[in-house]
């Protein structure tokens, strides 16, 4: 089989990359052993979150951060890849109203009541960014149990933005057992089930200047719903993350899946690349496991999405160097240990791949071991995402960068 | 996934690097029409840490219809649908196998009872009073699709049709619903292969035993498939490529036997790789320039609908790639999991409306396309898709066939 691009991964770095490749017009597979983390992820993009104080404004504090951090991800793949790669996912994801901007991070409430600087957001959860002290009502749905209200509401009065926060519960009519995320959010798709809603909270309200619900509002028809909801609760209306499954990300998942096919693209989903063949400099094919054979993927660029240590894209085992598992690329940051305080970075928090600045892989001196493979997203070195939250933004510039890179354009 | 088949053992052991993360919960098509199914996660690995011996800690695990979404879409490997398809033949074996789920699980049966009295079997398929008896009875849905018995079965074409000798040869795997119900099929694909140069053997073969699988009767299914595996594996026919029609019968021979019923017969590994998606084979032929390519148009609009269990083959769709070369044809491909009725799944009464709410999404998607036709390479599932949108639906095979001019 014979591609002209091959993305192992389909996460949101695998599939950035991936779309932007069949929209320019080249044949692409992705292969991926699981769906990608976005049925996970709160589908917000983290762009700079703390360096290591708290960021308001990442347009401003990016330039002299990566100019101190020459082998991060945002350095190898460039500041204006960052910027080129928002406007492009702000026209991809127009269908979900995702809004925001590099200068501006805005202060959503997280699923346990935390308050998480965040760059780009769905329209869904925008109204969440409340002004210091602001009073909010938080309203859970009776029988939905991935989602406290009363958490969250504790944790905002305690927050930095000491939000004055009251929770409620809301029922409704006929639920006597656990509501699972997929169907409560259909279920909302109805307008009489979302009308029963905005009575509930209605009777709830009271001096609250916004209401903030679990992020359940509709799987294929969030504006819909949460724009009724806005206009008959009569107060701003905002999601707020849940334990997973993750709707806002699953409504992500299938915007960038619809995008790739449109143009074109493939995506083998439980197909898992187990190694690579090529020559030196060159690699060849990756060899992708059927049911009950292996095929060669051919192709004339490769992208590498498969995640860090915590996704499997690279392993550690015990007495074992760590290993990029697909093509073995050398690991950079492995040593160091735990330092004995669970909140200080740990000594192999860094671990992943170094690459150029057209996000190659790097050998021990330098140089790319092969001239058209690029790794990207959390499989790279140089960050710890989840310590400045920036793994959403490090997934979408350095897929978009690597595209570019296979484009022939400048990175 | 590897493409190694794991053993019973591997399989359930698995289940210890699932990290609850609800990927396969959020893909499920069935938990997302039902409260009632807990949802993979819970019946698969989080039950079966509990199932010691015979006892389930969890019985919604029969609810599951085996489409195999699960363990795709697994970011960790976990075989969570060939965990619960051993459950379910577990809780089967605790609670007994109804009559009906018995005789569903040997089409063959049907098919052969059927075939004398034909017309009168398929008019009394199509009497809603009768089919009303049955659900009282036997407790197949009135409703439900229920296929055509043939007059004449495929074999009885094979044996007087003579393939051309060719140093090409190639074993047809042709299942239970081309010989009682679909012998068209059958002849059109051997004329297809043959088209291309092979020489086609149609051994005389019996049921692969997946329906028994599926509903629980696993002793039965591991002789049925043992069986197969050796009348494909005469010595006449050794190394052959075994082509296969069905993709659930197919991934049956590729890998399910294997795993999900823990055979190690060397007749089935052998044959396990061999097996090939008829249309996995026929782009194969074209990646290596070999497929003959002298179609005619077809200026039809046609929905490809890529089943369940033919995307757990990993293959892609071989079909749609293939079908996407033959010029004046309108092919638009369907984005959704599953049509609901998973073999024998959906024509059961008490699942017969999960089935459908399933099915929903696919039916008002094809409806969306206005298509002339609707393609989808696996039998029970194009019932279920012509039944519910009264649109016709073919193997896509019948279209190449065509565009090669009806050959």
């Amino acid at each position: 089989m014979k591609h002209d691009v091959v993305v192992v991964g389909a996460g949101m770095a695998g599939l950035t990359a991936a779309v932007r490749l069949a929209q320019a017009g080249l044949d692409v597979a992705v292969v991926a052993t699981g769906q990608g983390g976005l049925p996970l992820s709160p589908a917000v993009v983290d762009i700079l979150g703390y360096a290591p104080h708290l960021v308001a404004s990442p347009g401003q504090e990016l330039p002299p951060y990566v100019a101190g951090h020459p082998d991060h991800p945002y350095a190898r793949a460039s500041l204006d890849a960052l910027s080129k790669s928002v406007e492009w996912f702000l026209e991809l994801a127009a269908p979900l109203g995702y809004a925001g901007a590099l200068d501006h991070n805005l202060m959503l409430p997280t699923a346990v009541g935390g308050i998480r600087p965040t760059g780009i957001v769905p329209e869904t959860m925008a109204a969440g960014d409340l002004p210091a002290g602001a009073e909010v009502l938080i309203v859970g749905i009776r029988n939905y149990r991935d989602f406290y209200p009363q958490l969250v509401a504790e944790n905002l009065k305690r927050s930095s933005r000491a939000l004055s926060a009251r929770a409620v519960e809301v029922g409704l009519a006929g639920d006597a057992r656990a509501l699972r995320p997929q169907l409560l959010a259909r279920r909302l798709e109805l307008p009489h089930v979302r009308s029963e809603l905005a009575r509930g909270v209605r009777a709830e309200l009271a001096e609250e200047q916004a209401v903030g619900l679990p992020a359940v509002l509709g799987l294929s028809m969030a504006h819909e719903v949460w724009s009724d909801l806005t206009d008959s609760i009569g107060r701003p209306v905002f999601e707020i993350p849940t334990l997973p499954p993750s709707i806002p990300g699953l409504r992500l998942q299938t915007v960038l899946g619809q995008a790739l096919r449109r143009h074109g693209g493939r995506l083998l989903i439980g197909s898992t690349a187990t190694r690579g063949s090529g020559e030196t400099g060159l690699l060849k094919s990756v060899t992708v496991a059927e049911s009950s054979r292996s095929v060669e993927f051919e192709a004339d660029h490769f992208v590498l999405a498969t995640g860090g240590i915590a996704t499997g894209g690279i392993v550690s085992e015990r007495a074992e160097a760590p290993r990029e598992v697909v093509l073995g690329l050398p690991v950079s940051a492995t040593s160091g240990d735990h330092n004995g305080t669970y909140f200080q970075e740990h000594g192999r928090d860094r671990i992943g791949l170094a690459v150029d600045n057209q996000l190659r892989p790097l050998n021990a001196s330098g140089e790319p071991v092969y001239r058209n493979v690029h790794a990207v997203g959390a499989l790279l070195t140089g960050a710890v995402p989840w310590r400045e939250l920036s793994g959403n933004g490090i997934s979408l510039a350095t897929g978009y960068a690597a595209a570019t890179a296979i484009l022939g354009g400048p990175v | 996934m590897t493409s190694e088949a794991l053993s019973p053992f591997e399989v359930r052991a698995s289940l210890d690097h699932c990290i609850k993360c609800t990927v396969c919960e959020s893909a499920c098509p069935v938990a997302a029409v039902t409260e009632l199914f807990a949802g993979p996660k819970t019946v698969g690995p989080q039950a079966e840490r509990f199932r010691a011996g015979s006892h389930s800690p969890d019985h919604s695990v029969d609810l599951c219809s085996g489409c195999g979404v699960c363990s795709r879409v697994c970011p960790q490997g976990v075989r969570i649908a060939e965990i619960n398809s051993r459950a379910r033949a577990e809780l089967k074996h605790q609670d007994g196998v109804p009559l009906r789920d018995q005789l569903l699980a040997r089409p063959g049966l049907m098919g052969r009872a059927g075939r004398p009295v034909a017309p009168l079997f398929n008019w009394a398929m199509g009497n809603r009073w009768l089919r009303l008896a049955g659900e009282k009875t036997i407790g197949v849905h009135r409703l439900a699709p229920v296929p055509q018995a043939a007059t004449r079965p495929f074999s009885r074409w094979v044996s007087r049709h003579t393939s051309p000798p060719s140093g090409r040869r190639v074993v047809y795997f042709h299942g239970c619903s081309t010989e009682h119900f679909e012998p068209d099929l059958g002849m059109k694909v051997v004329r297809l292969l043959e088209h291309q140069g092979f020489q086609v053997v149609v051994p005389k073969q019996d049921c692969c035993g997946l329906p028994l699988q599926s509903n629980g009767l696993f002793p039965a299914a591991r002789r049925y498939v043992t069986r197969l595996a050796r009348q494909l594996s005469r010595p006449s026919t050794e190394r052959l490529p075994v082509i296969s029609s069905s993709t659930s019968c197919g991934l049956m021979l590729k890998r399910e036997g294997l795993e999900i019923l823990g055979l190690s017969d060397p007749s089935l590994v052998d044959v396990s790789r061999r097996t090939v998606d008829l249309f996995e084979f026929l782009l194969g032929l074209h990646e290596h320039h070999e497929l003959k390519t002298d179609f005619a148009p077809v200026p039809l609009t046609v929905a490809y609908h890529a089943p369940c269990q033919q995307q757990n083959q990993l293959i892609g769709k071989p079909a749609f790639d293939l079908l996407s070369l033959v010029p004046g044809l309108r092919l638009v491909e369907m984005d959704q999991l599953c049509c609901g009725v998973a073999g024998t799944y959906g024509i059961k009464r008490e699942k017969y409306d999960i089935a459908m709410r399933v099915g929903g999404p696919l039916f008002a998607d094809i409806q969306a396309s206005a298509p002339d036709l609707v393609a989808c390479d696996s039998e029970t599932c194009r019932w279920q898709i012509a039944k519910a949108t009264g649109l016709t639906v073919v193997h896509p095979a019948e279209i190449l066939y065509r565009a090669y001019g009806g050959i």
